[in-house]
C-alpha cells in the first residue's frame, strides 16, 4: 500500500491533472483505500488545482465512491426487483447473522462492510451480490455462507487479497 | 402492423464470426456517405430504449465541421432487468470495437470511448486485452484510431447521454439541457456520436451483410432483431435475440410459467402490461399500448400471480428516488412523494382518491422533468396504479 499522497501523485501522473481526470483518480484512491477520506479529497483538490468542494461534490454523487470508512471487503447486495423477488432478504439475513453487522455497518476488525445496491445486471441469475469487484450470483443462504467462510479464512491466514 | 406474429429467433449478435479484421478493412475503405446510406436504409433504431434512427445520428455528426469529434459506446447498462450489453462485450467485443472504429471513420473521429458501468469492473481486463489487439491491427493497416475505457462509479443516471458526458468530464452526472444535442455538442463540447453497445453490434451486422439482411427482419417501423433480457417468474431466464414486432401474448407463451399476471416491458422506466392486454400489445417501436411507442431497451420482467404489484411499484419508486440526480424539482421531490404516497394509501392514512392525485403528479413529472429518468417514472407508476388499483389500496 502506497502512502496516500504518493498514490494521488502517481494517479495524477498517469491520468493527467485536468478536470476530466478527476473520476479515474477518485476511483484509483477508492481501489486502494476503499473510501475517500476528507484528507484524500483535499489532497486530490490540491493536486488538480480544484476547489475541494468540487471534489467533494463530485465524489459524493457516485454511489461506488464511498466517503465513510469502509472495510477491506465491501459486500454490495442487489435489492432491485428481481433479486428482491428471488430471496435477497434471506441472503441479507444470512450475512448479517454471520458477520454480526447490519446494512451500512463495518465489522469491528475492519474486514467487511455490508451495503445494499441497485440493479447489478444479473437479474437472470438472481439474487446477486458484489464483494469488491467480484460478482456472485444465484445465491442461497448456504452458498453465501460458504463464500464468506472462504473470505474469512483468507483473512485469518493473513493471506492475499482476492483482488 | 402484423398481429399474429410468431416469435422468431435470430442469431446475428452472438454468432461466432472471426472476421472483424476483414469487416474493418473493407468498410473503412468505403466512402462515409455510402455507409450512412446503408445504415439509413436498414432502418436501425437505437437499441438502448429511446429508438433514435442510428443512420441519422451518424449523418448529423458527420456533417458537423470540427477537427475533434468523438465516438462513445454507452455501456452504462443500469436499467433494472437489462443485462445484454455485458454479454455482448464479454462474448463478441471485437464486433463492438470494429463498429466504433467504422463510426469514427464515418464521422471523422480519431478517438472512441467505452463508458463501462462500475458494476462491470471485472470486464475491464479482458476488454483492454481486446482493445490492445484491435489497436495493433489498426496500426498495421495504417488506420489512426484509438479506444479507451472510461469507468463509471455506480450512478444509473449516467446512462443518460448528456449525464454521461458530464461524468466523463469529471463532474456530477447531471443531465444537460437539450438542445444542443450530442451530435453537435457532446463530450467536451465536441460533436459526439453516442450509441448503445447493442446498436453498435447491429451496425456490424449491417456493414457485413448489407442493410437488406437486417431490414428483412421484423415488421414495419420496427426492423431487425433485438436482444431481450428475460427475467423474473420464468422457467428460462436469459438473453434471447428475437425479431421485433412479436405480440406479447406469443412472448408469454414462450417464456411465461403459465401463471403470468403481468410483464414489465422496458425495465423500471418502462410499462407494466397486465394479462388482459397481452394480445393487443406488440413489442417494437409502434406498440398499441400508448399509441406511439413501447420502449424496448430489451428488459422483459415477468410476474406471476404470487407477486404483489404494490411491492413491485414500491421497489421501482425506491430505485428512482435513490437514482434521481436531484437536479430538477419535479423528479427529486416527485419520486419521494410518490413513494410516500403509495405507502400512506396502503396504510390507510390517505384514501383511495389520493391515487388519482398522484397520477396527476406523475403526469406533471412527465412534462416537466428535465431528462428521461424523471419523465419516465410516470410510465411504470401509471401503468401499475391504473391496472392494479386494488392491490395498491388493500
Amino acid at each position: 500500500m502506497k502512502p496516500i499522497t504518493e498514490l494521488i501523485k502517481d494517479l495524477a501522473d498517469l491520468h493527467g491533472r485536468d478536470r476530466h481526470s478527476l473520476l479515474p483518480i477518485l476511483q484509483g484512491v477508492v481501489e486502494q483505500e476503499k473510501y475517500l477520506s476528507e484528507y484524500s479529497m483535499i489532497e486530490i483538490a490540491r493536486e488538480l488545482d480544484l476547489p475541494a468542494t468540487e471534489v467533494f461534490g463530485t465524489a459524493t454523487f457516485y454511489s461506488f465512491l464511498e466517503y465513510k470508512k469502509m472495510g477491506r471487503y465491501i459486500i454490495r447486495i442487489c435489492k432491485t426487483i428481481t433479486c428482491s423477488m428471488k430471496g435477497e432478504k434471506q441472503i441479507l439475513l444470512a450475512i448479517e447473522d454471520m458477520l454480526k453487522i447490519k446494512v451500512g455497518e463495518t465489522t469491528p476488525d475492519g474486514s467487511f462492510s455490508l451495503l445494499q445496491t441497485n440493479c447489478l445486471g444479473f437479474c437472470h441469475k438472481a439474487p446477486a451480490m458484489l464483494i469488491n469487484n467480484d460478482v456472485y450470483t444465484e445465491l442461497t443462504p448456504e452458498k453465501v455462507r460458504e463464500i464468506l467462510s472462504e473470505y474469512l479464512n483468507r483473512k485469518n491466514e493473513g493471506g492475499q487479497d482476492v483482488n | 402492423m402484423s398481429t399474429n406474429y410468431q416469435l422468431k429467433r435470430a442469431d446475428f449478435i452472438f454468432k461466432d464470426e472471426n472476421d472483424w479484421e476483414e469487416v474493418l478493412k473493407n468498410n473503412i475503405n468505403r466512402p462515409p456517405n455510402e455507409l450512412i446510406n446503408e445504415l439509413i436504409s436498414s432502418e436501425l433504431k437505437g437499441r438502448g430504449g429511446a429508438g433514435f434512427p442510428t443512420g441519422l445520428k451518424w449523418k448529423i455528426s458527420a456533417e458537423e465541421v470540427n477537427d475533434v469529434k468523438y465516438v462513445i459506446c454507452n455501456a452504462d447498462e443500469g436499467e433494472p432487468g437489462t443485462f445484454k450489453d455485458r454479454e455482448i462485450l464479454s462474448k463478441v467485443p471485437f464486433k463492438v470495437l470494429t463498429a466504433i472504429a467504422i463510426c469514427g471513420h464515418v464521422i471523422g473521429a480519431k478517438i472512441g470511448f467505452i463508458y463501462l458501468r462500475g458494476e462491470y469492473f471485472f470486464l475491464q481486463t479482458e476488454l483492454n486485452k481486446a482493445i490492445n489487439e484491435f489497436e495493433y491491427y489498426c496500426r498495421e493497416i495504417n488506420f489512426d484510431f484509438s479506444i479507451k475505457i472510461f469507468m463509471g462509479s455506480g450512478a444509473y443516471i449516467c446512462g443518460e447521454e448528456t449525464a454521461l458526458f458530464e461524468s466523463m468530464e469529471g463532474k456530477r452526472g447531471e443531465p444537460r439541457n437539450k438542445p444542443p444535442f450530442p451530435s453537435s455538442f457532446g463530450y467536451m463540447g465536441k460533436p459526439t456520436v453516442i450509441n448503445n453497445v447493442e446498436t453498435l453490434a447491429h451496425t456490424y451486422t449491417i456493414f457485413k451483410y448489407g442493410s437488406k439482411r437486417f431490414y428483412d427482419l421484423g415488421v414495419q417501423y420496427s426492423r431487425g432483431s433485438k436482444l431481450f433480457s428475460v427475467s423474473g417468474d420464468t422457467p428460462k431466464p436469459g438473453i434471447y435475440e428475437l425479431e421485433l414486432g412479436m405480440s406479447l401474448a406469443d412472448f408469454v407463451d414462450e417464456f411465461g410459467d403459465d401463471d403470468t399476471k403481468a410483464v414489465q416491458v422496458g425495465g423500471a422506466s418502462g410499462f407494466l402490461v397486465p394479462r388482459k392486454r397481452f394480445n393487443e400489445t406488440n413489442i417494437g417501436f409502434q406498440g398499441k399500448l400508448v399509441g406511439i411507442s413501447l420502449p424496448t431497451g430489451g428488459s422483459m420482467m415477468l410476474f406471476n400471480s404470487s407477486r404483489s404489484m404494490f411491492n413491485v411499484l414500491d421497489n421501482y419508486l425506491n430505485f428512482f428516488a435513490e437514482e434521481s440526480c436531484g437536479q430538477c424539482t419535479p423528479c427529486r421531490v416527485g419520486c419521494q412523494q410518490l413513494l410516500r404516497g403509495i405507502k400512506a394509501v396502503k396504510r390507510g392514512e390517505k384514501n383511495a382518491q389520493y391515487l388519482d392525485k398522484m397520477l396527476k403528479l406523475a403526469e406533471t413529472m412527465q412534462f416537466t422533468a428535465k431528462c428521461g429518468l424523471g419523465q419516465s417514472v410516470a410510465n411504470s407508476f401509471s401503468s401499475i396504479v391504473e391496472n392494479f388499483r386494488e392491490e395498491m389500496i388493500y
